[in-house]
This record gives C-alpha cells, sequence and structure tokens, in this order.
C-alpha cells in the first residue's frame, strides 16, 4: 500500500464516526428484534411466574413469589417428565451418534455408488419434522401400518402389534422417528470431520503396522472428538427440548408415557389453563438449555475454526 | 522403510488370506450400504406410495405394497381443483402463508443479520465477544419459555393470528442464527478488500455491499436456504399464534388433517409430500451449500 494510500485509509479509518457508533448503528436492527421478541417476553415470563395466574379464574391473580417454582420442583410429575426427556435424549443422541458415526466411516470408503449415498442421506434431514412424524405415525399404525405388514409378511411378528398406544413402546417409536431424520445430520457433520484428517497420518500407521482399528481408535478418533464432543452437546440440547415430534405422534400419551418435559410444560399451561406454572416450568427448562448452551459454546471456543 | 516401486506392488499379487479379508471387507462394506439406502428410502417410498394410492388399498389387509389403483387425485385436489373442500382451501392458504412467512423472515434476518455479522467480525468496539454470545444464547432459547408471553403480547396488540407475528417472531431466532454464521464467513475473508473498497471511498456499508457480500455469496446463499429452512419447519410457535387460515402454516394445516373426520392418512401424505416438496428439493439440489452451512453453523463456531 502506498503511503497516499495508508494516509487515506487512516483517515477513512478515523472519519466521521467512531467505530463503536458504527457498530451500534450495524447491530441496532438486529437487537431491536431480539428486544421485542426475546427480551421483553422474557421479563414478562419472569413476571408471570411468579403469580398464580390462571385463565379459568380471570382477575385474581395472586402474587406467589417462587411457589410456581418450588412446586414444580417438588412435584412428581415434573420429574416423572424431566425422567422421560432424559430417556429420550440420552437414548436418541446415543443411538444417532453411534448410527452417524458408522455412517459417516461408510461414506468416507471409496465404494461403488457413493455417489449416490452421499447424495440422498440428506434427504430424511430436510423432511419436515410434522412430515417426519406423520409418516412415523403412519407407519406405525396398529391397524393399517407398513410395520405391522412388514413385521408380519416377513414372519418376524404372528399378529398385528399396538405400537404408539402401547406405553411401554411409544417412547421407543418416538425415538425412531427422531433417530431416523436427525441420524443425516450427525453423519454429514462428522463425515466433513473425517474428510479433515490427513490420510497420510493413518497409511503411516498401517505401514508401521497398526491395524486399521487401531489406526481408527488411536489417530482418527482423536482428530475427531472435538467435533463429536461438539455434537454431542448440540443434539443434547436439541433433544432436551423436545416438543414437535412428540405432539404430533402421541400428543404425549398414551398414559403420559410420552410426556417429556416440553410437552408437560406446554400442557399446564394450555390445557390446565396455568400460564403462572407453565412460565415458571418454561424458565426451568430455559435454565437447563442454558447450562448445556455454555458447555457447547465452551466447546467450540475451546476447538472450533 | 523405502517403500518397493509402485511397478512392483501392482504386479504382485496379495496372497491369497489377504485377497479374502479384502473381500470379506468390500462385502461387509457393501453389505452397510445397502442396509443404510434401504432404511434411508424405503419411508419415503412408503409415504410416496401412500400419498397416490386409493384409500382402499391403503386399508387392505394383508397390506400389498405396490397399490392396485394408483391417482393423483388428491394432488389435483389440494391443489388446482375447481372444487376445494375445507382441507385443501386451508392447505392452499397454509402453503402461501408458509411461503410469504418463510421468505420474509429470510430476507429480514438475513439484512439484519449480516449487517450486525459485518460489526462483530470488522470492528472493534467495547463488549463485542460477550454481545455475540448473548446473540446466541437467544437463538438456543427453548421456544417453551417464551411462547406464554409471546402469547399474552400477540393478544393484547390484536397479533395473533396474523401473518406478521409469525415473521417477527421466527426472524428473532433465524437472525441470531445468520449472525453467528455470517460472522464466521465473514471472518474469513481478508480485510484487505474491505480496507481497498474504503481507500477507494467507500462507507462501511459500501464495503460490505460492494466487497464482502459479493465474495461472500457462497455463503451467503447457504445461510439463507438455512434460514427458509427453519422458518418452514417451525411448529410450536405456530401452534399458538395461528387460529384460521390467515395465518395457519403447513405444519398447522397439515396436523388440523387429524382428527377433522378420523384421521385420513393417505390424505396426510400427499400433504406431506406436497410440504416436504420445497425444502427436500433445496436441500437436494443445493446439497453443498446445505452442508457448507450445517458444518459452519454447528461444529465450525
Amino acid at each position: 500500500m502506498s503511503g497516499l494510500a495508508r494516509a487515506r485509509l487512516a483517515r477513512a479509518r478515523a472519519s466521521p464516526w467512531p467505530e463503536t457508533w458504527v457498530a451500534a448503528a450495524f447491530i441496532a436492527p438486529a437487537a431491536l428484534v431480539i428486544l421485542l421478541v426475546v427480551v421483553i417476553p422474557l421479563g414478562r415470563a419472569a413476571w408471570m411466574s411468579v403469580f398464580d395466574i390462571s385463565l379459568v379464574r380471570p382477575g385474581n391473580e395472586p402474587f406467589v413469589g417462587l411457589r410456581n417454582y418450588i412446586e414444580q420442583l417438588t412435584s412428581g410429575d415434573f420429574w416423572a417428565a424431566t425422567a422421560r426427556a432424559l430417556f429420550f435424549t440420552v437414548v436418541s443422541t446415543a443411538l444417532e451418534l453411534g448410527f452417524g458415526l458408522a455412517l459417516a466411516l461408510l461414506m468416507s470408503q471409496p465404494l461403488r455408488f457413493q455417489w449416490f449415498l452421499r447424495a440422498i442421506i440428506i434427504l430424511p434431514w430436510a423432511l419436515p419434522t410434522i412430515v417426519n412424524a406423520l409418516m412415523w405415525r403412519w407407519i406405525d399404525n396398529a391397524e393399517y401400518g407398513a410395520l405391522n405388514a412388514l413385521l408380519t409378511q416377513l414372519g418376524l411378528l404372528h399378529e398385528y402389534k399396538v405400537w404408539l398406544s402401547n406405553s411401554d413402546i411409544a417412547m421407543w417409536m418416538v425415538i425412531v422417528a427422531d433417530v431416523w431424520k436427525m441420524t443425516p445430520l450427525v453423519a454429514i457433520l462428522l463425515f466433513a470431520a473425517l474428510q479433515s484428517v490427513d490420510r497420510e497420518l493413518i497409511e503411516v500407521a498401517r505401514v508401521d503396522g497398526a491395524s486399521g482399528l487401531q489406526a481408527f481408535r488411536r489417530i482418527v478418533l482423536p482428530l475427531i472428538m472435538p467435533v463429536v464432543l461438539i455434537v454431542l452437546v448440540l443434539r443434547t440440547m436439541e433433544a432436551f427440548k423436545v416438543f414437535d415430534i412428540i405432539w404430533i405422534m402421541t400428543g404425549g400419551g398414551p398414559a403420559n408415557a410420552t410426556q417429556t418435559v416440553a410437552i408437560y410444560a406446554y400442557q399446564t399451561a394450555y390445557q390446565g389453563y396455568d400460564f403462572g406454572r407453565g412460565a415458571a416450568l418454561g424458565y426451568i427448562i430455559a435454565l437447563v438449555i442454558m447450562v448445556l448452551a455454555a458447555v457447547y459454546l465452551r466447546l467450540l471456543g475451546r476447538t472450533g475454526r | 522403510m523405502p517403500s518397493p516401486p509402485v511397478a512392483v506392488l501392482r504386479h504382485r499379487r496379495p496372497p491369497p488370506a489377504v485377497r479374502v479379508r479384502r473381500l470379506a471387507r468390500a462385502a461387509f462394506l457393501y453389505a452397510g450400504m445397502i442396509v443404510a439406502l434401504v432404511v434411508v428410502l424405503a419411508p419415503f417410498a412408503w409415504l410416496l406410495i401412500s400419498s397416490v394410492a386409493e384409500p382402499v388399498d391403503l386399508l387392505e389387509r394383508p397390506l400389498r405394497w405396490i397399490p392396485a389403483h394408483i391417482s393423483l387425485n388428491r394432488f389435483v385436489d389440494l391443489t388446482v381443483g375447481s372444487t376445494p373442500d375445507d382441507s385443501a382451501l386451508g392447505f392452499r392458504a397454509a402453503f402461501l402463508n408458509s411461503t410469504i412467512i418463510a421468505s420474509t423472515v429470510t430476507l429480514v434476518s438475513m439484512v439484519v443479520g449480516t449487517l450486525a455479522a459485518y460489526a462483530f467480525a470488522r470492528l472493534r468496539f467495547p463488549g463485542r465477544s460477550w454481545l455475540v454470545l448473548a446473540f446466541m444464547a437467544t437463538y438456543m432459547l427453548p421456544p417453551i419459555a417464551l411462547i406464554l408471553p409471546l402469547y399474552q403480547i400477540m393478544s393484547s396488540l390484536h397479533l395473533r393470528d396474523t401473518p406478521f407475528a409469525l415473521i417477527i417472531i421466527y426472524s428473532s431466532f433465524v437472525t441470531p442464527f445468520v449472525i453467528w454464521i455470517m460472522r464466521g464467513y465473514i471472518e474469513s475473508i481478508s480485510p484487505d478488500l474491505d480496507d481497498a473498497a474504503r481507500v477507494d471511498g467507500c462507507s462501511r456499508l459500501g464495503a460490505l455491499w460492494r466487497v464482502v457480500v459479493p465474495v461472500a455469496a457462497p455463503g451467503l446463499l447457504s445461510t439463507a436456504l438455512l434460514a427458509f429452512l427453519m422458518a418452514w419447519d417451525e411448529f410450536l410457535y405456530a401452534l399458538i399464534i395461528t387460529q384460521t387460515n390467515a395465518s395457519k402454516t403447513l405444519p398447522i394445516a397439515i396436523n388440523d388433517f387429524i382428527g377433522r373426520h378420523g384421521v385420513d392418512f393417505g390424505l396426510l401424505a400427499t400433504g406431506g409430500v406436497i410440504a416436504a416438496l420445497p425444502p427436500v428439493l433445496i436441500a437436494f439440489i443445493f446439497q453443498r451449500y446445505i452442508v457448507a452451512g450445517l458444518t459452519a453453523g454447528s461444529v465450525k463456531g
């Protein structure tokens, strides 16, 4: 850069607004949206959560302090719903990571028709949640569903079975639907990580006598571990707040068997008309998610880029 | 260890044990591939078959996988048929609403988010790093924590059941996502480029528009596509905000198919296929951009 250009750049940088003001102007529109739709509602939710607001009893909304929170944290229903959410989270995340890693490894092999697998793998992820949930609800249908038809025709099942209306199995069926949709995402992210592993490292290890499995465990896995961890936390966060796929497939039933904590909060507010307790529940869930988010951002900050 | 010349490697046949092992490995991998393809494609196939099968065929036992009667009647009824019933009217209105809402959200979030992303990537100001994290936190906030106050606020402003309410709500979580991902893209562009533009007399805004935006075009496309898919897919906010065809989006309209006259799974499948078409086509055609965006958005930071 010539001296003249440098001088002009310095002038451009110095003029006429300080950088902080420019930044403020650039960020202001985004900040306004967040203020209106997130910050103000969050404040209002905090306010609501310390009152006893019942829609069946308008006009009588006494201040109750932290009672809504204490009631929930000591209620069996709340902890049962939390346990179900944890079950859904642990099982679906574990399956998605396991299958996702297997799929990513498969996708990195030099196989014929590999292009086809790589081209279609994204499709389940792209299917809207509503369509995915209804599709599986149809497949799992007790009387006309494809699952019953397939299993009986293969001789694996003697008579048609109830899936979604069976409280022992319903959660597993929801997990199947979620795993089917989200495993491709995990596979795509892990595949990208695998692509960035230097192939020479593996070849050197193989030449030195390491088996394929050893090379994977000692070299590949440590190198992709940061991404695995990030995906793990990300999926955990998404799974714990799960609402739509369950709501559409089972509505939280049968007999609350699939009522996760977000479903429980929704039902408390909109079916129990109890907005005070609902708001408190929303805050409790948000707190859990924010802790996970902090872990996630920390992992990103340490390993990202 | 010095490696033998390539020619030697090529001409020496590996010993039988090695060949058997290689064959077994290939068989295992191809078997895995077939399983993966079947598991991914079979549900789609069944959805497509259900969407064109006559209701009689879907209710047959034992089920025949290839229906005896195939018709596109339900596709026609839901989209262009001249005597639409309530379901069809609702579906058409919802398709329009979803298109308008998702497009507007994408446009608004891209403009507002890219502006902020530029500031975070290029400008130095106090509180920059925590402000980025604050935006990111709002993106991750579970909707369940916000639906009650938003429901009340939108009701009292008489904005419930309007597309506008959904547009502003969706923008509130799509914008932070855009900021997050675009900041990364802009940081990866050399600052010399916008410095050069500024020497030539561009303002900050001019540099962003004339230099950064063209260079970051692939990133912008990735981000915009993901933004559109997020808005297209949203369910919970739509469930509490929408009431009538004036604002119902596709997920809600399709969910409404349930229960009106029992569950007509054929109709659900047809509606589902139509609703899935835009996102599935986008993902398929723009796969490279979607994958790049997903990686940048979730594991790169």
